[in-house]
């Protein structure tokens, strides 16, 4: 080439194109994830200056030691009885993935997420914040809903697109929305969520409210334009948000790498905003409970926005369409350090004499059997698959407040077209 | 008042009328925008509700659409048209969705201001016209005024409306109706009785059409600067055209378009945008569809041509009286 003959002297370029360290078949070793004690970690006042903690962003903020106890300065020191709250919502969680995961595969729904293994991130931060607050969530925080006391039945119609479905079958399952419950609709175009939470809080805080947003995304959404627009804003505004990037190391069959893992940490990307930036032990409640409790009070006293990496890991496929033994060691899971979440707020809570093995036995039969009620309850409304649910001309409802008469006269053309296909299951009221 | 001006007026009354109405964008605050169209607002209502953003408009607009999903009802500028493609996630997937996903649980009521068009020598980058784009979406409307009463109660329409709007404002005729060509001179709003707008609040409902000039020989469907290029080139040649300015694309307003060609038999539809898949194809298939039998010649479209906007050439591209003049004689032909 031109360039070599007029450069011979010159080592060629090559390009980095990042790899896992394991693939299907490699032994997994994660030796190289570095795992700080618990409790070592400094907390800074919340009126800090965000300059003064940047280490925050580069370590692991943990409670929960090896042998259960909660230690250090991040310890929350919750009561017992929001403890076990909390293990309770862990468990429902992952009992109700497990049933709508097996529904999918007996063709009883198209589609299902499980957060296996990261179920601390949705539920530990609910607890943490008020009733009241905003959550802008992407699709694996079904733990906030659960963790509202949302409805179980009323998610499962929506997962059927059923009759009882409060949306209408006008979206995918498991992007629930609940205005009610301070659960902002649940879009597939990621990080598109996030400014969206900064402008909510940036109206919150221009009305003088009280309540503040939170949004989650993943790891690989931060490589999203969404993602650095809205830190922006919210680092220019001081908004009362708390943004959370839930790295469970997979997007898909991406690893974290490919949203920039091997250069720098996620909540890394604070320090360049100026913002209050943390990276957690995703798969510890307590650090999970503290760091929002934390941020929620900086965000409550007009000090700004948080980042908080949750350091986890995503222990399934990202969906009922993915096959992670294709591109992942089947060993990963087993052999992630941080350990499950379930497991170790149980360990923690028999360390401290308020639990035991008997009572986590009943109670994992128990939230089977609330589940296994709740889905029998809603297939009673129908599941997606045996026909409409919804009146056809549903269909043209909420495009716009008001039906236009491109709109109307498109819903009677679909009608007449109902009406002479002459299809059993012909308009349904 | 000129357009700038009735635009103005429009945000000062609604942020007058309803305490959840906010201004925000790119220098609107305390400069009042590049065009001056919020020119005193933030002096008037405050820096919370009238503030400068970021250079981000995809930040811009998911932060207004969860202001509106908060309550409020922001009006957020987009400088230049030409820079809405950032947002373009955000207002096809999220804003014009929201309603509609939600089952009406969230909405994005938010206007959408953005300058649009050529004729002031702002090349590539500050002369197109992506109308089309949004008319192609489901669950937002769109909204281009051609005068200043009209834009300030289109405005006023807009800033009221649930639904999220894309405003765009013709750029060349901020100031006066000029025709939009350099073959004809300019005009200022003052001396035009089209120009006259009241302080007060007004509005015009979104999707009726105005028949600005009465006519029998033809039908000119156009919108934004073309109504004034269309009008001069009509008066100019003495054709008794029937124009009619949309005003709003999304929603149509299909009544008056239909009645119009029914009546006269021929159809020209002008607009500056790119021609190929541009609104004015919508427009002539919708006539074809409708008014078939009634046509005496086929449709003629005038339009911008399918290149991006060549600034030392932007007259050229423009249509003009000459490009609309040719396409009249053809429709007029037979």
């Amino acid at each position: 080439m031109t360039a070599d003959a007029l450069r011979p002297n010159l080592p060629p370029l090559s390009l980095h194109v990042p790899e896992p360290r394991f693939r299907p078949g490699d032994a997994v070793d994660f030796a190289s994830v570095e795992v700080p004690p618990a409790g070592a970690q400094p907390r800074p006042d919340t009126a800090a200056d965000p300059a003064s903690f940047h280490d925050l962003a580069y370590t692991l903020v943990r409670v929960l030691d090896d042998e259960g106890r909660a230690v250090g300065p991040w310890d929350p020191r919750l009561d017992p009885d929001t403890l076990r709250a909390m293990l309770r919502d862990m468990a429902l969680v992952r009992a109700f993935d497990e049933r709508m995961f097996r529904a999918q595969r007996q063709g009883k729904t198209s589609f299902y997420m499980k957060c296996t293994g990261e179920e601390a991130v949705a539920i530990a931060a609910t607890h943490a914040l008020s009733r009241d607050d905003m959550c802008f969530p992407s699709y694996r925080q079904q733990g906030i809903l659960i963790a509202r006391d949302y409805s179980l039945v009323q998610m499962m119609n929506q997962i059927y697109s059923n009759s009882g479905d409060n949306l209408q079958g006008k979206q995918l399952p498991i992007m629930y929305s609940s205005k009610e419950d301070g659960f902002f609709s649940i879009s597939g175009n990621l990080a598109t969520q996030y400014p969206q939470a900064v402008g909510w809080a940036m109206a919150s805080a221009a009305k003088g409210d009280t309540r503040i947003a939170a949004v989650w995304c993943g790891e690989g959404s931060t490589a999203e334009g969404d993602f650095h627009s809205a830190m922006t804003f919210a680092t220019v505004y001081k908004a009362p948000v708390i943004l959370n990037v839930v790295n469970n190391q997979w997007a898909i069959s991406s690893f974290s790498g490919f949203a920039g893992a091997e250069a720098t940490t996620f909540a890394a990307r604070a320090i360049g905003y100026g913002m209050a930036g943390l990276r957690i032990d995703g798969n510890d409640a307590l650090a999970v409970y503290a760091a929002t409790q934390w941020a929620a009070e900086r965000a409550r006293t007009n000090q700004g926005p948080t980042l908080i990496e949750h350091f986890t890991y995503r222990a399934e496929g990202h969906s009922t369409s993915d096959d992670p033994g294709q591109y992942r060691s089947a060993g990963e899971p087993g052999a992630w350090p941080l350990g499950d979440p379930i497991a170790r707020l149980k360990a923690h809570l028999i360390a401290i004499g308020e639990w035991d093995e008997e009572r986590h036995a009943a109670q994992d039969r128990e939230v089977a059997e609330r589940v296994k009620a709740a889905q029998k309850e809603a297939e009673k409304n129908g599941i997606l698959g045996h026909g409409l649910h919804q009146p056809l001309d549903t269909l043209f409802d909420g495009v716009f407040e008001e039906m236009p008469w491109h709109l109307r006269e498109q819903r009677q053309q679909m009608l007449d077209e109902e009406e002479a296909s002459g299809r059993p299951w012909a308009r349904k009221s | 008042m000129n357009m700038i001006q009735a635009i103005n007026s429009a945000m000062a009354v609604m942020m007058e009328r309803d305490p959840n109405v906010i201004v925000m964008g790119e220098d609107v605050g305390y400069f009042g925008g590049v065009f001056r169209a919020t020119a005193g607002l933030q002096e008037k209502f405050g820096k919370t509700r009238v503030f400068d953003t970021p250079i981000t408009e995809c930040g811009i607009i998911g932060v207004a659409i969860g202001m509106g999903a908060y309550g409020l009802r922001p009006v957020p500028e987009i400088q230049f048209a030409d820079y809405i493609y950032p947002a373009l996630d955000q207002l096809v997937s999220e804003a014009a969705r929201l309603r509609y996903r939600s089952a009406g649980q969230f909405t994005a009521p938010l206007t959408v201001r953005s300058p649009f068009g050529g004729g002031i020598f702002g090349g590539q980058t500050h002369s197109q016209s992506p109308e089309g784009i949004f008319t192609h979406v489901s669950g937002v409307k769109t909204v281009i005024p051609s005068t200043p009463y009209d834009a300030k109660g289109l405005l006023i329409a807009s800033i009221e409306d649930n639904d999220p709007v894309i405003f765009f404002e013709p750029k060349r005729i901020y100031n006066g109706p000029f025709n939009g060509h350099w073959d004809r001179p300019a005009e200022n709003w003052s001396k035009h009785p089209a120009g006259a707008v009241p302080e007060g609040y007004y509005r015009i409902e979104l999707g009726k059409a105005a028949i600005v000039r009465p006519g029998n020989a033809l039908t000119i469907l156009a919108y934004g600067t073309m109504v004034h290029v269309a009008k001069a080139t009509v008066e100019d040649m003495a054709i008794d055209a029937e124009i009619i300015d949309l005003r709003t694309l999304v929603p149509l307003d299909i009544e008056t378009i239909e009645e119009s060609v029914k009546k006269t038999g021929r159809c020209m539809v002008v607009h500056e945008a790119t021609r190929t898949g541009g609104f004015g194809a919508e427009l002539s298939a919708l006539v074809q569809e409708r008014c078939f039998y009634h046509l005496e010649a086929p449709i003629e479209r005038v339009t911008g041509f399918d290149t991006p906007y060549p600034h030392s050439l932007e007259w050229a591209y423009f249509p003009g009286p000459v490009r609309i003049g040719q396409a009249l004689k053809k429709l007029l032909k037979d």
